[in-house]
């Protein structure tokens, strides 16, 4: 097992690291560079000459041959250190962590709540297959994959106004200082994400559960007399959880995808709302720093779940 | 089990009087209604959007960038789903948004899971470091969710529906490169490729006559399946503002205002966008599984 360990830990670094490559030749291959998108930019105003083209590219050490400009990046993302924003100058790095926080908040309370929701739907659905449930569930999980979580979002938020007249709270209010303030605010657009997340969960536990109980054990555990609930908890859910659990780290991804949409309706003073900004701004080193940091939280929960998976799955553990 | 069924195939359409080309497609079409009533379901609701794109001029009542009506008219006989903020016809908009949803749902699935799956034969059948290299690379873009490398494409380019198709195609790629080298592979293990490599078939004979054709359905599939997620990325986009230019009328932007700060004037405009991209994505979907059943039956049902 610990070579099995010792190999996908040392597959995480290359990986990690072409990340850094991909991320940081996108925006220093387009067409024109960040100077001369804030010389000509909506904001810039006035006229530009060559001569103030060439300092501003001096300034930001776009003069430097390209493999230099990544060098001298990835050291300080190795430090720590982001850079500066190049439309308001300042280092974004400590606004980063504390908006990705809030972001990886509600993305882990919609995992939460999919999860809740989701196996049991699943299990029901496998268990009685073919079954009316079987079926409406399908539905379910059909039309929460089909619903763009904005969507969901907008109505979630006409259905409030127009029903109950209340709607979250926009103040933000930090975890630790205040945490029903917080729960209230992020509970609903955690609530959004999941149900889409839930979708695919769902489907995912159905055929994971379907699979499982075709196996010779199963049929051993029923014919020694087990009770129906012990064979399906005790055989069958575990061995079906498994790849459940997999899965879902994989659409973590995804679902950070969804979560940044849901906190521009929901107002969420996220790393969604700074990424748009940033978009907009054409504000290169944060737009890569947002990237960086999607691509790092992924990659190291993808290890964590193939490592747990090293030692929960047997075949792997012996091997 | 799957081997005999393929033989019984072959035996009854040998038997069989070949019938013409014209009533054996109606048999099939109507098999598939039959056995497939979602699948037809999805084939239905894909037919109406293709027959609304392209009839949009006949269909829409009004020019969908003029202003007839009052801005947030509520639908009533002249402005059948209403008005926006600025006096549009939604409904007018809505028609010449399915335009815009097919035309960058196709042109992404066309180019992206053409190219992926070019590059997934190729580099596949490449092997060695070069396989691994660009393993490595899959795995790091599949890091990344399709939306935000969309996003990222989005900041460097001006917003077009070409640059939207760029930036969806370039999300993409990685997962589909991932699928079909797992297809390749398996399909380099059959008996017929080692046959071919028997008789001393160069390689781009057995990818061209025996591992392409047999790529056939999983592309199929692929292509339905990521028409949906294509609807979705360039609605998300339009949404955050960055994706189509919100002068032509995409479902995704038409939801902006409503989303905003016009919670309270018109539910209309929340409604029937995000209606027409739920029903068309559910629409392909429906579709993709179907096709998957018929064409893969190892993966029905799941």
């Amino acid at each position: 097992m610990s070579q099995y360990l010792i190999r996908r830990l040392l597959l995480f670094i290359p990986t990690m690291l072409l990340a850094t490559i991909l991320v940081f030749a996108l925006f220093s291959i387009v067409p024109g560079d960040a100077a001369v998108f804030l010389l000509t930019g909506e904001d810039a105003g006035g006229r530009v000459t060559n001569e103030d083209f060439e300092r501003l590219r001096k300034d930001l050490g776009l003069d430097r041959p390209i493999y230099v400009q990544y060098a001298d990046w990835l050291w300080g993302v190795l430090r720590g250190d982001l850079g500066q924003s190049l439309y308001y100058g300042t280092p974004f790095g400590f606004e980063l962590i504390e908006r990705f926080a809030r972001t990886f908040e509600l993305a882990a309370l919609a995992i939460v709540m999919a999860f809740v929701a989701a196996v049991p739907l699943g299990i029901l659905s496998a268990m009685k297959q073919d079954s009316g449930l079987d079926y409406a569930s399908r539905v379910i999980a059909l039309i929460g994959i089909a619903m763009p979580t904005f969507w969901i979002g907008v109505l979630v938020i006409y259905g409030l106004v127009y029903g109950t007249g209340w709607l979250p709270p926009l103040e933000y209010a930090h975890l630790w200082e205040d945490p029903v303030q917080n729960l209230k605010l992020m509970l609903l657009p955690a609530a959004v994400i999941g149900f889409h997340d839930m979708a695919f969960t769902a489907r995912v536990t159905r055929s994971a559960m379907l699979e499982v109980m075709r196996e010779d054990y199963m049929r051993t555990a029923r014919s020694k007399g087990l009770r129906e609930w012990v064979v399906v908890g005790r055989h069958a859910l575990k061995n079906a959880l498994l790849p459940v659990i997999t899965v879902s780290g994989y659409q973590f991804g995804r679902l950070l995808g969804g979560v940044i949409i849901v906190e521009q309706i929901f107002v969420v003073p996220g790393v969604g709302k700074f990424l748009i900004d940033a978009i907009n701004h054409r504000d290169f080193p944060v737009i890569q720093g947002v990237i960086l940091m999607t691509a790092a939280v992924v990659l190291l929960l993808n290890l964590i779940i193939d490592m747990l998976y090293g030692i929960l799955d047997p075949r792997i553990r012996y091997s | 089990m799957i081997d005999q069924t393929s033989e019984q195939a072959t035996l009854t359409r040998e038997a069989l009087p070949a019938p013409g080309i014209a009533s054996r497609t109606w048999t099939n079409l109507l098999r598939f209604i039959r056995t497939k009533p979602l699948g037809a379901v999805g084939g239905f609701i894909v037919l109406v959007l293709l027959f609304v794109a392209v009839l949009a001029p006949v269909l829409a009542p009004y020019d969908p960038r003029s202003t007839p009506a009052a801005p947030w008219e509520a639908p009533n006989s002249t402005y059948l789903l209403g008005a926006d903020y600025v006096g549009r016809d939604v409904l007018s908009r809505l028609i010449y948004g399915a335009r815009i949803s097919l035309y960058v749902g196709m042109g992404s699935v066309v180019v992206g899971i053409t190219v992926s799956f070019i590059l997934g034969v190729a580099l596949t059948y490449a092997g060695g470091i070069i396989d691994t290299i660009s393993q490595r690379i899959v795995d790091s873009l599949m890091s990344l969710p399709g939306l935000l490398i969309a996003l990222a494409i989005m900041a460097v380019v001006t917003p077009s529906l070409n640059t939207v198709i760029l930036a969806i195609v370039i999300g993409m790629i990685a997962p589909v490169i991932r699928t079909v080298r797992s297809q390749v592979l398996s399909l380099r293990e059959l008996d017929y490729v080692t046959a071919a490599l028997a008789v001393g078939a160069p390689p781009w004979r057995i990818i061209l006559r025996h591992i392409v054709p047999n790529c056939f359905a999983t592309y199929l599939v692929l292509a339905t399946y990521y028409l949906g997620f294509a609807i979705i990325i360039e609605s998300s986009l339009s949404f955050l503002g960055v994706g189509t230019p919100p002068d032509q009328p995409s479902w995704g932007g038409m939801l902006v205002r409503a989303a905003s700060a016009h919670v309270k004037s018109g539910p209309w405009l929340a409604i029937f966008p995000g209606l027409s991209i739920f029903l068309v994505v559910m629409g392909f979907n429906l579709l993709g599984d179907a096709l998957r059943d018929v064409f893969d039956p190892r993966l029905r049902g799941r």
